[in-house]
């Protein structure tokens, strides 16, 4: 193996085999021998990649993707189904802090077991004892249970020790998520750390922050699989754009629905949002216009009609509204059928979220309501990653000389 | 073997021995003292009941003592399996996040236990000692018999552990084996009591038995009626031997073919 990969992985491939039914216990184990139903999830599929020393490399990917599990085959926890993992020095993983903290023993006796599971030996701990517990910052507590820490405590602990680890190549696990925001800087500040020391290091992350300021590379995972393997700034828009997958077929989902429990009004048929190229579509990205179509079908051509349709955010809030024309001589002119499709073009300058359209069919002189939908259609804008700003208006300014 | 016993191993197998005996008597005002008290109560109990009341081993000499040795090296063998059945699953914490070798939990719990044995022993033998007993140097061969049961027990003990984490009836079967298995080795009555020659040789066969039996011939008294007394120098002495071996080997074998998926089916 080439002197500077740390870590070759090698065409793995990891299954699981979930029973239909666990079976912990003998009895269910003989019953169902013969048709022990499992599944075979295929959670990772050939991944075939190295890792390089000195690298910061960002693993991403959604809820279920297999980062954990790959991290977990990486570090020697899972055993891969085929494939080879070639580790190329000394691997720590830090898949949780804290790992074996028992609860009944005191702080300074799980800093010795904790620091034996990195391969510390008592003497090695009692040379940097003072250390981690200063830079924990609990010195007082070190002979109390750990069970009377509070958890901040517990992992301020675990951090301390964690990070005098000696050792060539780190895997880490999401451990930005615990911890508020001075522990945060904390890690970000041991990063730095790494980084300049040159280690090898993993990070399974949903952070994009993080990844962008420290990784080097980044892989992004979809379904146990590698769609993309390179520089950071891109592998953060390929992770975004899954993210905006999911999100557009969970809105799709919950249209379905929302058409099957509207009581199909006579007036108004069918509401929905189109994309610039005239398709169907639920999700919008910024900046992107959006067309609302609501068609209506007219009983009685003797009358003057009006539609009214508005989409509010998730509070309640109206964000825009329109009235529409659909008096009869308006409507003689456009056609004789009397089924109507109405556009709505909106400018892509509202802000992320998700908005409900509702449509009113009125009489335009009484104001009677003949149908209407309420909330019957979502959609969603997502990227401009602008929270507290409600719309984008396209204004222009302009910095002169004052005379 | 080198990769086994390397540092590291070394200094987490420490760790958990010292973590295991923090916690055992955690919360108890006598605290270690348990380690000695257990044995004794319950050969308090079963010397008034079986000396006493049933009048038996009367014409075993040193009967307390070779009573006592027989309590605490079959407690050895029910601590050793017992807690190393449930140790990989109590331990799941650690195997379903840290990379460390599946055997050094097992093999922690089982010196625990040897170390707890190591602390009973003293006991017999102050009582030997108070009793009058005449030691020869065979009670050196003591450390014989002790390993034929260690050995025997880390077999059982690792093809339980492992048999534990995807079956947990493992448990309950096992309790009642252990007390099947205590009426089926001689440590309560002596093996003459047996009036059947065939079944007395039998008995014998089981590891266990055989390395008791042996234990008290060697330590307290060479009328115990051990393996060789009874079957001379037939083949059939080896039995126990290689069954041990053979065991030790079959856990071993196992434990090594489950341990891979312990992380996943935990």
């Amino acid at each position: 193996m080439a002197t500077d990969i740390a870590i070759k992985i090698d065409h793995v491939t990891k299954t699981f085999k979930l029973p239909h039914e666990k079976q912990s216990t003998l009895k269910g184990a003989l019953i169902n021998f013969r048709k022990r139903g499992y599944e075979k999830q295929q959670v990772l599929t050939n991944l075939n990649f190295n890792v390089y020393k000195g690298e910061f490399l960002g693993i991403l990917g959604r809820n279920g993707s297999g980062k954990s599990t790959l991290l977990k085959t990486i570090s020697g926890i899972y055993f891969p189904d085929s494939g080879d993992i070639i580790i190329n020095g000394k691997l720590t993983p830090f898949i949780e802090l804290g790992v074996g903290f028992n609860p009944e023993l005191s702080g300074r006796d799980n800093v010795y077991l904790n620091g034996a599971l990195l391969g510390f030996s008592r003497k090695e701990i009692d040379a940097i004892y003072k250390e981690i517990v200063e830079f924990a910052e609990i010195e007082r507590f070190m002979d109390q249970k750990l069970k009377n820490y509070s958890s901040g405590m517990q992992v301020r602990l675990a951090f301390s020790i964690a990070i005098r680890a000696n050792t060539d190549i780190l895997v880490l696990d999401e451990v930005l998520a615990v911890g508020d925001e001075a522990f945060q800087r904390k890690c970000y500040d041991y990063f730095n750390e790494l980084k300049s020391k040159g280690k090898t290091v993993i990070l399974v992350t949903h952070d994009m922050n993080a990844v962008q300021s420290f990784c080097t590379r980044a892989v992004v995972l979809n379904e146990g699989k590698i769609i993309y393997d390179g520089d950071t700034t891109s592998a953060a828009s390929v992770y975004r754009s899954l993210n905006l997958k999911g999100s557009e077929n969970s809105i799709e989902k919950k249209n379905k629905t929302r058409i099957n429990n509207a009581s199909r009004s006579k007036g108004i048929t069918y509401i929905t949002t189109l994309g610039s190229d005239g398709e169907e579509k639920t999700l919008f990205g910024a900046r992107e216009p959006i067309v609302i179509t609501c068609d209506v079908e007219i009983s009685d051509p003797t009358l003057d009609y009006s539609l009214y349709l508005k989409f509010n955010n998730p509070g309640g809030v109206t964000i825009s509204a329109i009235d529409v024309d659909l008096g009869k001589e308006v409507l003689s002119k456009i056609g004789k059928k009397r089924v109507y499709k109405i556009k709505w073009r909106l400018p892509g300058i509202y802000n992320d979220g998700s908005f409900l359209i509702s449509a009113f069919l009125t009489d335009a002189i009484a104001g009677n309501v003949y149908a209407k939908q309420e909330e019957s259609h979502e959609f969603g804008i997502q990227g401009w990653n602008t929270p507290n700003i409600l719309i984008h208006p396209n204004d222009s300014y302009s910095v002169e000389q004052k005379v | 073997m080198k990769t086994y016993l390397s540092k590291q191993n070394r200094v987490l197998l420490a760790e958990l021995v010292r973590t295991d005996f923090k916690l055992r008597y955690q919360g108890s005002i006598l605290g270690y003292a348990w380690s000695l008290l257990k044995p004794l109560l319950l050969f308090i109990i079963l010397y008034v009941v079986f000396v006493y009341f049933l009048k038996i081993g009367s014409d075993v000499p040193h009967f307390p003592v070779y009573l006592l040795l027989g309590i605490v090296l079959w407690n050895f063998f029910v601590e050793m399996t017992s807690q190393s059945l449930g140790s990989i699953v109590g331990r799941g914490d650690l195997i379903r996040k840290i990379r460390i070798p599946r055997w050094i939990i097992v093999f922690s719990s089982s010196l625990s236990a040897l170390i707890n044995l190591g602390i009973n022993l003293i006991v017999v033998f102050v009582f030997a000692i108070v009793n009058g007993v005449d030691f020869s140097f065979t009670a050196l061969f003591l450390t014989l018999n002790i390993a034929e049961i260690y050995f025997f027990s880390l077999g059982v003990s690792l093809f339980l552990a492992a048999a534990y984490v995807k079956f947990r009836d493992i448990s309950y079967i096992w309790e009642v084996v252990l007390q099947a298995g205590f009426y089926a080795t001689p440590i309560i009555y002596p093996l003459a009591l047996v009036t059947n020659i065939f079944i007395q040789k039998l008995l014998l066969l089981n590891p266990l038995a055989h390395a008791i039996q042996d234990a008290r011939f060697n330590l307290v008294t060479h009328e115990t009626l051990n393996i060789h007394a009874l079957m001379g120098d037939s083949l059939l002495t080896i039995v126990p031997v290689l069954i041990t071996i053979f065991v030790l080997i079959g856990g071993l074998f196992y434990f090594k073919s489950q341990s891979r998926t312990f992380a996943e089916n935990i």
